[in-house]
């Protein structure tokens, strides 16, 4: 647990009733990282987020989450992190602003402050103009910005992606990971999980979970080469059936 | 000749929604035994048509015939031999995945004996026989899909219109998915998908390209494909990220469509020799190291090019 990570977990574990969900998953996240959490579906990867982001305790193991212990300083953490969910979770009968005043009050932010972060979001979601829309109304490839734009209104260290770029168009989904790099390059740590496997190659480093248990992690290269040169697809089938 | 699964008429579909025209005069023909993709810019009016085309939705205008049977007057046989899948998860919560099944089966008309061996049949494919009796709400994302569409071929309808089935669909799941189709099809039955992943694109038999309202382009995926005019290069390099933005900095004059595609940038030059003369020149510059390869088209760089062609017709119309 140094300063070097953004999160480090050791032997978390997620039970419900009978069934484990995440099975002692261990895992070290550096700092500035694009760190891809991939795995099949049911394999736990919403359910690690939920832990890491102190909406579900754990039923055993710890999670460090920008050097804090989530479970003993869940306040803290939720401060310095931001959350996009499998399900953007942005007020539809709301219009853009009124999304980003929400937001922003969720974060306690100072009227100067919100000032800052509401026009830096307007630019980089390409949102100028569309203030007074109601989010309803927005095309998926807006809706997505706009929900990354409130996952980020208080300038997170930290950024969990629950699959941003799931049903988004083509384009839009380039679009979106340009973005995701722009932020990136500003030294926020990415944890992102993704069914695309190009994506997954964008990452810096991948994690692949089976079942709740970490069957293998390293970067892009390094997992095709321990895997005899296979494509991420062909890896994440061999791993994912088992 | 065959009946048609969707013929049109003289009157094409069109909606619109307050003042947002959601599909602007659209009419398709499918060839029974067929899959017919819909891809298109998110907002560009897929789901729209197949609300209508599921008689979910009734059209402002318009008519298509579905077996022969007008989606306006005929509405009770036209649903009766069709299954829709909404891209909204649609199942009780409050029921387990079995539960969820027969339910909708039952909405459908299946007898109980047929009830519990296609079930066992569809949950065993979809992967979800382990977890029968769990509540809808507690199935992660993508076994939410999964439900839904078992549910939806419980009645085997004989067209299916399926809203992007397999968003948030794990990879192999997907490939399992398409094999599903890839039998249906076999019997006989009709599939219409809206699909944003440009892998399940290319395994239609037909495809249409649909942007503000109206089919733009319609062919087989090579048929979409050879109608983006120019080279595919592709540029491999173990910093993507890096060369796109050098290249992007450099502005190529021919080079319309730039993307990342893995380790890979790929890029869609007029004049291919031209453009690969000047992509070494700034890659050198920049020192970084490279290989340049003119590739086939591929469906996500024609997309690409696509949406960002204005539709043809438009300011005809206006
Ligand atoms: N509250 C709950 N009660 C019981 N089981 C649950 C609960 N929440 C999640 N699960 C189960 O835990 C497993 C992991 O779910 P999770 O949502 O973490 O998967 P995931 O990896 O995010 O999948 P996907 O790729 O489909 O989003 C699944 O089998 C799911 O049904
Ligand atoms: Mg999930």
């Amino acid at each position: 647990m140094t300063e070097a990570n953004a999160i480090s977990i050791q032997n978390l574990t997620k039970r419900f009733g009978h069934f484990t969900a995440v099975d002692h998953l261990s895992l070290e996240v550096p700092v500035g990282q694009v760190f891809g959490f991939l795995g099949a579906n049911g394999s736990g990867k919403t359910t690690t987020i939920r832990m890491l982001t102190g909406s579900l305790t754990p039923s055993s193991g710890k999670a460090y989450v920008l050097g804090a212990n989530v479970a003993k300083r869940v306040a803290e953490v939720r401060r310095r992190i931001g959350y996009m969910s499998q399900k953007f979770s942005l007020f539809e009968d709301m219009t853009v602003e009124e999304n980003l005043r929400f937001y922003g009050g969720v974060y306690n932010l100072d009227p100067d402050e919100f000032a800052a972060r509401r026009e830096y979001i307007l630019d980089m979601a390409d949102l100028r103009g569309r203030e007074s829309e109601l989010t309803a109304n927005l095309s998926v490839g807006w809706r997505q910005r706009l929900a990354l734009g409130a996952a980020t209104i208080h300038s997170p260290e930290l950024l969990f992606l629950d699959e941003p770029t799931s049903g988004v168009d083509p384009l839009a989904r380039r679009r979106f990971w340009d973005l995701l790099y722009e932020l990136a390059k500003t030294g926020v740590t990415l944890f992102v999980t993704t069914h695309y496997m190009d994506e997954a190659s964008h990452c810096n480093r991948l994690a692949f979970i089976n079942s709740g248990r970490l069957v293998a992690e390293g970067t892009p290269n390094e997992l095709r080469a321990q895997h005899n040169g296979a494509t991420l697809e062909e890896i994440f089938t061999k791993l994912s059936t088992n | 000749m065959d009946q048609l699964a969707i013929a049109s008429t003289d009157r094409p579909l069109v909606k619109h929604f307050r003042a947002v025209v959601a599909v602007a005069g659209i009419s398709l023909e499918v060839s029974p035994g067929t899959v017919f993709g819909l891809v298109g810019p998110d907002g560009a009016g897929k789901s729209t048509l197949i609300r209508m085309l599921a008689t979910v939705l009734a059209p402002d205008s318009g008519d298509a015939l579905i077996f022969g049977n007008s989606l306006v007057r005929d509405t009770e046989e036209v649903s009766a031999r069709m299954g829709y899948m909404p891209q909204r998860f649609s199942m009780y919560p409050d029921l387990t995945i079995t539960e969820n099944v027969n339910f909708f089966a039952r909405l459908r008309g299946v007898k109980k004996a047929e009830r519990k061996e296609r079930s066992a049949k569809l949950l065993e494919q979809m992967g979800l026989t382990p977890f029968a009796k769990r509540f809808a709400a507690r199935l992660s994302g993508g076994m939410k899909q999964k439900l839904m569409l078992a549910s939806v071929l419980m009645h085997e309808p004989d067209l299916l219109l399926l809203d992007e089935p397999t968003t948030g669909v794990d990879p192999v799941s997907r490939r399992e998915f398409w094999e599903v189709i890839a039998r249906l099809r076999a019997d006989g039955k009709t599939i219409v998908v809206a699909t944003p992943y440009m892998d399940e694109a290319e395994r239609c038999d037909q495809l249409a390209f649909i942007d503000a309202g109206r089919i733009t382009r319609q062919g087989t995926p090579a048929e979409i494909k050879a109608m983006v005019e120019g080279t595919l290069l592709s540029v491999l390099t173990t910093d993507p990220h890096e060369t796109a933005t050098v290249l992007r900095d450099a502005r190529i004059a021919g080079v319309s469509s730039g993307h990342i595609f893995g380790d890979e940038v790929r890029i869609l030059a007029k004049d291919s020799a031209l453009a690969g003369e000047r992509v070494r020149e700034a890659l050198h510059q920049a020192g970084i190291p490279y290989e340049l390869n003119a590739i086939n088209m591929d469906m996500e760089s024609a997309f690409a090019v696509l949406a960002e062609t204005a539709p043809v017709q438009e300011a005809a119309d206006a």
